[in-house]
């Protein structure tokens, strides 16, 4: 097959995207799962206590995975909000309706483990640190866009208007973040920072990795599980659904 | 093809001062609502010492973030006057259709509620800085702050006010929506009254507050209209 021959919106219809997003969610999900035993094998098990925080930093194996995912699944979402604006393809506002509670969840998680290490490690659960901030107002965009989405009861609406919102958070995340790290470098100086960890053992930063492609690949199978409910819940009067349905 | 033709940047000025005059004609009609969300404003600002105490020094420390605060949230609470009663009763419907370019029309009516909400409330502020025993300085830092700062917030609230024509739960969400943007703003605008408060000049936060208010000057009509497009499907 030649390259040109290749129709790249085939798989931008959901009929024919149902089928596969099964198939790559199945193989994403086994390579999360088994990723994860590695990672968390080499992580909690294999990889040296810390001589000065103990085996408090151990969290880092699911704090910075979860947190990395959660800017990177807005920046996806903005993408496919993006796309759904300009090229109108029901599915890419489909995708990104699928990544938002993941966004959501994995900035739940890295407030959260951040908030566990905290206590031992800076003797507080909360600091106003830069990070934690602007991670805080992340979650609140992520809680935004889905709050949008469900008050809207027409689908196209709430694709459009979320898509919107979305573009202009995603605009706003950096300023955001240079906001707020110029307000607390002003308010206390850097006593707690975590750019300031000592260097990280090879061990260490490979567990961390390891985590990170685990974490990234649930994501991916787990937004191709929800986007296949989404499909099924919009597309349920069409007559491809109604056959699938008629034949399980 | 004709109406392509009118729809050129020529067209954008006069867009801009029909809806500023007709917005500022409607407002100034409804006195009432105006000084009822100055008195929200100021109310607002007076409970903050109630609660934590009279204490001088703390005042002091806490003014510049509860007058700004609090100006956030009178903005917030004017927002819906934007669009709902038009949306309401096909006004806008109308609005979208003429020849004018949609954000220009919109310019002018954010500029409209800017003049009737954000400006007056900067005004009052020196006033209700005394409250908090601001001195002159400070006083005058937190005017040139909101002065600055209101309009960007009327510019981002407008995105969100758009969105959320016609919702259910329309006053909540748009808080939700719109709180975080609000962000920046509220940072570099306290921040300003915190520099003079220090002793330092307060030029660096004046100029990303006025940048600020420049990008949203040329994004959010556009971003606007796009949403009052959407609402209006």
């Amino acid at each position: 097959m030649h390259l040109t021959s290749i129709n790249w919106f085939r798989y931008a219809s959901p009929v024919s995207f149902f089928p596969v997003a099964q198939r790559l969610a199945r193989w994403f999900g086994a390579a999360a799962a088994l990723l994860a035993i590695v990672g968390l094998w080499l992580g909690l098990v294999v990889a040296p206590t810390d001589a000065q925080q103990g085996d408090a930093y151990r969290i880092i194996f699911i704090h910075v995975p979860a947190a990395w995912m959660s800017m990177f699944i807005y920046l996806v979402m903005a993408l496919w909000c993006g796309m759904s604006l300009t090229l109108n393809a029901r599915l890419s506002a489909m995708m990104a309706q699928a990544l938002a509670p993941t966004g959501a969840l994995f900035t739940v998680i890295a407030l959260w483990s951040g908030a566990l290490w905290g206590r031992p490690a800076w003797g507080t659960y909360w600091a106003w640190d830069a990070r934690m901030t602007s991670e805080l107002i992340l979650l609140f965009l992520y809680f935004g866009y889905m709050a949008l989405r469900h008050s809207i009861d027409d689908p196209h609406r709430a694709d459009r208007a979320s898509a919107v919102l979305a573009l202009v958070g995603a605009i706003n995340v950096p300023i955001i973040y240079f906001s707020v790290k110029w307000w607390n470098t002003l308010h206390q100086g850097a006593t707690v920072s975590l750019t300031a960890a000592p260097k990280m053992a090879a061990i260490m930063l490979t567990a961390m990795l390891i985590m990170t492609f685990s974490v990234w690949f649930y994501a991916i199978a787990i937004t191709l599980t929800r986007v296949r409910a989404i499909i099924l819940e919009r597309e349920k009067s069409a007559a491809w659904v109604g056959t699938l349905v008629g034949a399980e | 093809m004709s109406a392509k033709e009118t729809r050129s940047g020529s067209a954008a000025w006069p867009g801009v001062a029909w809806a500023l005059r007709r917005d500022l004609r409607l407002a100034l009609r409804s006195k009432a609502e105006l000084g009822v969300q100055l008195l929200f404003y100021a109310i607002v600002v007076t409970l903050f010492p109630l609660g934590v105490g009279a204490e001088p020094s703390l005042l002091r420390a806490l003014g510049p973030g509860v007058l700004w605060v609090a100006a956030l949230l009178a903005s917030l609470l004017s927002l819906p006057r934007l669009f709902a009663a038009d949306f309401a009763d096909g006004t806008l419907e109308q609005i979208a259709l003429s020849p004018y370019p949609l954000p220009a029309l919109i310019s002018g009516k954010i500029l409209a509620h800017w003049l009737t909400s954000g400006a007056p409330l900067a005004a009052v502020s020196p006033i209700l800085a005394l409250q908090f025993g601001l001195d002159g300085s400070e006083a005058v830092a937190l005017l040139a702050g909101l002065l600055l700062g209101t309009p960007t917030l009327s510019l981002l609230g407008a995105i969100g006010a758009a969105l959320t024509l016609g919702l259910r739960a329309g006053g909540a969400l748009l808080a939700l929506l719109i709180l975080p943007l609000y962000v920046p703003i509220l940072i570099f605008g306290a921040g300003a009254v915190g520099a003079t408060h220090a002793g330092l000049a307060a030029g660096g936060e004046w100029s990303v507050l006025g940048a600020a208010l420049l990008a949203s000057v040329v994004g959010a009509p556009v971003a606007c209209a796009a949403a009052i497009r959407i609402a209006l499907d």
